[in-house]
């Protein structure tokens, strides 16, 4: 339990007249790649929601969330907003509206550079941020830097936006990255490309993974130990490769039979 | 036998850069054909054209050996009788405020189809594997999945002889997704289709022929498991290099 760096007891996620997600328990190490694989309606995306303290007011969530030894439930905002940074960041799935459109992309990754370097007490000064930015841009292998900076969201590419979005999440200096289907609004050659950034990120920095996707084959690439969720309830959980060959439950063997389906065609058999 | 032929097809917005490009390829009549390509490869454009919807401003297209002529009334309405689409979000693609009945006998309606409307509606719910019942009904009573069954009930209740399918399963949920390629299969048997996807993986599930649409080119036509098992141009193999692929190892299921 000591070396968990995020853990989830008995989550329960309601309005007035709703369980939207029941009883959830997991718990992610330090430096894992965790995958949660659902489709709409699971509460899979909530449940990050709840990890980073941001539902809407008319949820109410029950059970305990510790992340780095702290409890994320009932916790004051103010405590949260650090944490949400220094803990834990998050990449959603539109960059384009993830980033503010009137912002040069540069001075939006400066935003998150600027508050940890003063937050650690470390020279927050104009030349110490941009130097900052230079080593982030060049860390998620964006092309000519001194474009970008000065380039607006809607000027560069979908994938490149991605990128920025991951430079902004860790210009943090998170514990535990949270990845909300970050590939789903991207072609599948940039996919490829982002899936393989994301994954040498984590390895090369040593965090931790929140992998989120609906997407059975991209979970597989990403992460080692995965959860099936369904209707707000854990089906099933276990290393990837166990869960994505050999399914115990009757549901997700039906997923994995519909994506093992279309990828069996890929393969041009007659 | 060729029921539609592209022939060097060339299109631009405006006075805008060239969105297609000297397109040519063949659809016989009975075979499914997948247009594959990633944003900005012209395959929505393509399909706008194929659709009537707008004309080529270079070379010609061909359905059933005559051209299509989208800027003829008399003609289009013909061409609609043969020719129906199913598009990609059934949230929007289907009119709220009226019964799943009206909806599906409009094409009927609209093309001045003789016969029991009511009739014809009913047999295509039917063949979509959903009760007659649907059809007294509004679309917000249905899920994403069902909704597209009647959007297909629409585009099949006029009997066309072929159906343009624009992304219609990208939308949905895996195990819906998997019931209404069962679904096109079904039906594709009856009819000619023609599949635009980004997604191979049901392209390559329900299409035996696969034309590889970039920037507005074709970069590789012809049968679907020859393609997938021995890509020739460098687009395609690094497009088929980047699609994940399901971990491997004995499956027991």
């Amino acid at each position: 339990m000591m070396s968990d760096l995020l853990n989830v007891q008995g989550l329960t996620l309601a309005t007035p007249d709703k369980v939207l997600v029941e009883d959830l328990s997991f718990s992610i190490m330090t430096g894992e790649r965790f995958g949660v694989i659902g489709e709409s309606g699971s509460g899979k995306s909530l449940t990050s929601l709840a990890i980073t303290g941001l539902l809407a007011p008319s949820i109410r969530p029950t059970g305990r969330v510790t992340l780095a030894g702290e409890e994320i439930i009932g916790a004051p905002e103010k405590r949260l907003v650090r944490m949400r940074g220094d803990a834990v960041a998050t990449v959603f799935q539109e960059p384009l509206t993830a980033l503010d459109p009137l912002m040069p992309l540069g001075r939006q990754i400066a935003g998150p550079v600027r508050r940890r370097l003063k937050r650690t007490g470390q020279d927050a000064g104009r030349a110490a941020v941009a130097r900052e930015v230079q080593a982030l841009l060049e860390q998620v292998r964006l092309p000519e830097p001194e474009r970008l900076i000065r380039s607006y969201p809607h000027e560069v590419s979908g994938g490149q936006r991605q990128r920025v979005a991951i430079a902004m999440a860790l210009a943090c200096q998170p514990r535990l990255l949270i990845a909300d289907e970050p590939t789903t609004a991207l072609d599948v050659t940039t996919q490829a490309e982002i899936v393989r950034l994301i994954t040498s990120l984590v390895e090369e920095l040593g965090i931790a993974l929140l992998f989120i996707s609906h997407d059975l084959a991209v979970v597989g690439q990403v992460a080692e130990r995965v959860m099936v969720m369904r209707d707000g309830r854990m089906i099933e959980t276990g290393p990837a490769q166990q869960v994505l060959t050999r399914p115990a439950d009757s549901y997700t063997r039906s997923l994995v039979a519909a994506a093992r389906r279309f990828d069996e065609a890929l393969e041009g058999q007659p | 036998m060729t029921l539609m032929s592209v022939e060097n097809v060339g299109f631009a917005y405006g006075k805008g850069r060239r969105v297609l490009e000297d397109i040519s390829f063949t659809v016989p009549r009975g075979s499914n054909v997948g247009l594959v390509g990633e944003s900005g490869s012209g395959k929505s454009t393509l399909l706008r054209l194929m659709l009537g919807l707008d004309s080529p401003q270079q070379g010609r297209i061909l359905f059933d050996g005559a051209p299509l002529e989208a800027r003829d009334r008399r003609y289009m309405q013909g061409y609609r009788k043969r020719v129906q689409a199913v598009f990609q979000d059934p949230y929007s693609s289907l009119n709220p405020a009226h019964r799943i009945g009206r909806i599906v006998t409009e094409p009927l309606r609209s093309l001045k189809v003789p016969g029991d409307h009511r009739k014809m509606a009913e047999e295509a719910i039917a063949s979509v594997g959903l009760s007659a019942d649907t059809l007294d009904r509004f679309p917000h009573q249905f899920s994403g999945g069902q909704r597209q069954r009647i959007a297909i009930a629409r585009a099949i209740v006029a009997r066309p002889e072929l159906v343009l399918a624009d992304e219609a399963v990208s939308a949905l949920d895996l195990s819906t997704r998997v019931r209404v390629v069962d679904l096109f299969e079904e039906i594709s048997e009856r009819m000619t289709m023609i599949f635009v996807s980004h997604d191979i993986g049901v392209v390559a599930a329900l299409c035996d022929q696969m034309v590889v649409l970039d920037r507005g080119r074709i970069v590789e036509a012809g049968a679907t498991k020859e393609i997938l098992r021995n890509p020739q141009h460098a687009y395609t193999k690094s497009l088929l290099a980047s699609i994940p692929r399901m971990p491997e190892g004995s499956v027991t299921l």
